[in-house]
């Protein structure tokens, strides 16, 4: 799921300190599961946002809500008869969500409320660790179940590099070094063979190289 | 044991103070609070395990954002105290009375104009 | 390793002897008499002369500029090329300049991690790795043509040489099967990361030899001087990938301060005496960090000076 960290008070705070209608949207999605950008987070920034107007000597309306999902335009439109109440909003969903939203109200300020960081799992709660980049062609298969690409800090295809250190990236001890588990894996799997295998470079067009990416299913489209 | 306590204190209880969520905090504020203490089981004594360590780390947030937002983290704490330490929970209520007195009214309280605003207590 | 090039390196190993190399690091400014002098100091004593590639992630000159200046002065150089920070196109770009300058020798790199160096805020490219880069130069001087398919007539004469760490982790094993697999890419020699542990470095060499891969490929060992215990201490502890063993420390440590660069000269030489007999050992790589004025010392009290003239 995509996993998303709300941003600074300070920031959010400096953004919407000259309004005085403000709407705080969370997103019940990925942001939800990471404790980023939910219900409970929109609740909390509204009531910092209202101690922080009321303590200014400033009359305001500072309100939350939160959408099942930012990402699609029906949930959005459950906003349209009261978004004319507001002169900004705060979206807590992630950058799709926020651009969603200022696709969809055109004329609104909208203010994002998280950084938005990847596509990650959760290994503990509060611990959310990176495993997929969408590179839109998955090789999951040769590489015994790691990626490389989300893995090795120099998405090597054909690690691991020199850096390496008692299983540990040459950039941080505390990132263990994507390649060595792949060669574990594979070690575990009977699959040594591929290891030794060089890997041609990647066609990288289908991920972010190839400009913004459109999936087209014409088999779902009437 | 008839332990007094300043009577401008009103006592919320909970179960657990790992029942006590951010929003409890920040409402008590909302509504004028001058200060705000948690008071939980000692640290590994909690009946449901880490009840008090999710408060400790709850009351930590709403510190930090009552700094920002301009109304003061010093406004509110977190004490640990076992059932039979009831002089010291009195002691800290008369402390904390103090200490509030003297940072004065909340900003909130003061902009809304409210009259009174208690110290909103909560503890198990 | 059966492609021939114009290149002196590979003539020198294909002949039997041992062959030596070095590397200039360039200026971290336009000062380009700074690999004028740095070659001048060691050109009599080395075969081919690498120019590093904004080694550690630090900005410098380019390592294609310094190449071209040595070519014009008459040395052999080494270019050295990281994936780090240019996408395929660049690096078939820089490739088909230095060759279009004569330069016959490249050492194919992935790179340091931008973040150890001083502009850690940087987007990296790491489009291809250093094993997808021998790969590309093979192609560009075996086929004529460039990964994207065009084909062209005068083509790059690159003698392909890459990188090995036999102490970096899991196992000695691994890092054999990886150098294994830079020798299936295309790779004709090998300069190893200084080599401090030579217990490892043996074990290393032996699993090569009993796969026969030291036949594929020309290891030239990796020796690098201590200037000091402070700079020995430095390498154990922060330098990834390298393995300094306490004996070294200790050894450096035990000396005078003001003796213990000789004692790190004369630990260098020793290391090249037993590294000779060692079984598919062809040469060395001698990388003097900032102290190129004592290539000439060491490759001399090695015993490989004078350099063998070849026709």
């Amino acid at each position: 799921m995509i996993k998303a960290v709300p941003k600074p008070l300070e920031e959010v705070l400096g953004q919407v300190k000259d309004f005085t209608k403000v709407l705080i949207v969370g997103c019940d999605g990925c942001v939800t599961v990471c404790e980023a950008g939910g219900m409970k987070e929109a609740k909390v920034l509204a009531s910092a946002l209202r101690l922080y107007f009321t303590q200014a000597g400033k009359q305001a309306q500072i309100d939350e809500t939160s959408l099942t999902r930012q990402c699609e335009k029906e949930y959005l439109a459950q906003l349209s008869d009261k978004m004319d109440i507001y002169d900004a909003v705060v979206s807590l969903a992630c950058g799709c969500g926020v651009q969603y939203m200022a696709e969809m109200y055109n004329n609104k300020i909208i203010y994002p409320g998280v950084d938005t960081c990847f596509l990650g799992v959760n290994e503990e709660r509060g611990l959310y660790v990176e495993r997929c980049q969408a590179c839109g062609r998955c090789i999951l298969a040769e590489t015994g179940g790691i990626c490389p690409i989300a893995r090795c800090s120099k998405r090597m295809l054909n690690g691991p590099c020199g850096g390496s250190d008692a299983g540990k990236c040459e950039i941080n001890k505390d990132i263990p070094c994507g390649w060595e588990l792949i060669y574990e894996r594979l070690k575990t799997l009977g699959q040594l063979d591929r290891f030794e295998k060089p890997v041609d470079p990647k066609d990288w067009s289908t991920s972010r190289d190839g400009g913004p990416r459109t999936i087209v299913r014409e088999d779902l489209r009437i | 044991m008839r332990l007094q306590y300043p009577p401008n204190v009103r006592i919320i209880e909970v179960p657990c103070t790992g029942k006590v969520d951010i929003m409890h905090l920040l409402m008590a504020f909302e509504y004028g609070a001058d200060g705000v203490i948690v008071v939980g089981c000692l640290e590994g004594d909690c009946h449901y395990s880490a009840g008090n360590l999710y408060a400790k780390k709850r009351v930590n947030r709403v510190k930090e954002i009552l700094d920002k937002v301009g109304v003061g983290g010093e406004r509110l704490a977190m004490y640990n105290l076992s059932s039979g330490m009831g002089g010291r929970f009195a002691e800290i209520v008369r402390e904390i009375t103090e200490k509030i007195m003297e940072l004065g009214p909340s900003p909130i309280r003061v902009a809304t104009g409210k009259a009174t605003g208690p110290i909103a207590e909560v503890t198990t | 390793m059966s492609v021939t090039t114009p290149s002196k390196l590979q003539k020198m190993i294909d002949s039997g002897n041992f062959a030596v190399t070095s590397e200039v690091g360039p200026p971290r400014s336009a000062d380009g008499a700074v690999i004028e002098h740095k070659g001048n100091l060691i050109k009599d004593y080395v075969d081919a002369i690498n120019v590093t590639d904004n080694q550690t992630s630090v900005c410098r000159v380019c390592s294609l500029a310094c190449c071209i200046r040595l070519k014009l002065m008459g040395l052999e150089a080494c270019l050295q090329m990281v994936t780090r920070d240019r996408n395929r196109i660049a690096l078939q770009s820089d490739i088909l300049g230095a060759a279009s300058f004569g330069i016959n020798n490249i050492l194919c790199l992935t790179g340091d991690h931008q973040h150890f160096g001083d502009h850690p805020k940087c987007a990296n490219v790491f489009d291809l790795d250093s094993i997808q880069l021998i790969q590309t130069v093979k192609m560009m001087r075996d086929e004529g043509k460039l990964l994207g398919g065009h084909e062209f007539a005068v083509r790059p004469q690159m003698y392909i040489g890459a990188a090995a760490n036999p102490f970096a982790g899991p196992n000695v094993a691994m890092r054999v099967s990886r150098l294994a697999k830079k020798v299936a890419a295309g790779v004709q020699f090998i300069q190893t990361q200084c080599i401090y542990n030579m217990d490892t470095f043996k074990e290393f060499m032996k699993l090569m030899v009993d796969r026969g891969l030291h036949e594929k490929v020309a290891i030239l060992a990796g020796i690098t001087p201590m200037k000091n215990v402070g700079m020995a201490k430095y390498m154990q502890k922060r330098v990834p990938g390298i393995d300094v063993p306490d004996d070294i420390i200790r050894r450096i440590g035990g000396v005078p301060k003001e003796k213990q660069a000789e004692e790190g000269l004369t630990l260098a030489v020793e290391q090249i005496q037993e590294l000779k007999e060692v079984e598919g050992v062809r040469g060395f790589h001698i990388m003097a960090i900032e102290w190129e004025e004592k290539v000439g010392e060491i490759v001399e009290r090695g015993g490989l000076f004078p350099r063998p003239q070849l026709a």
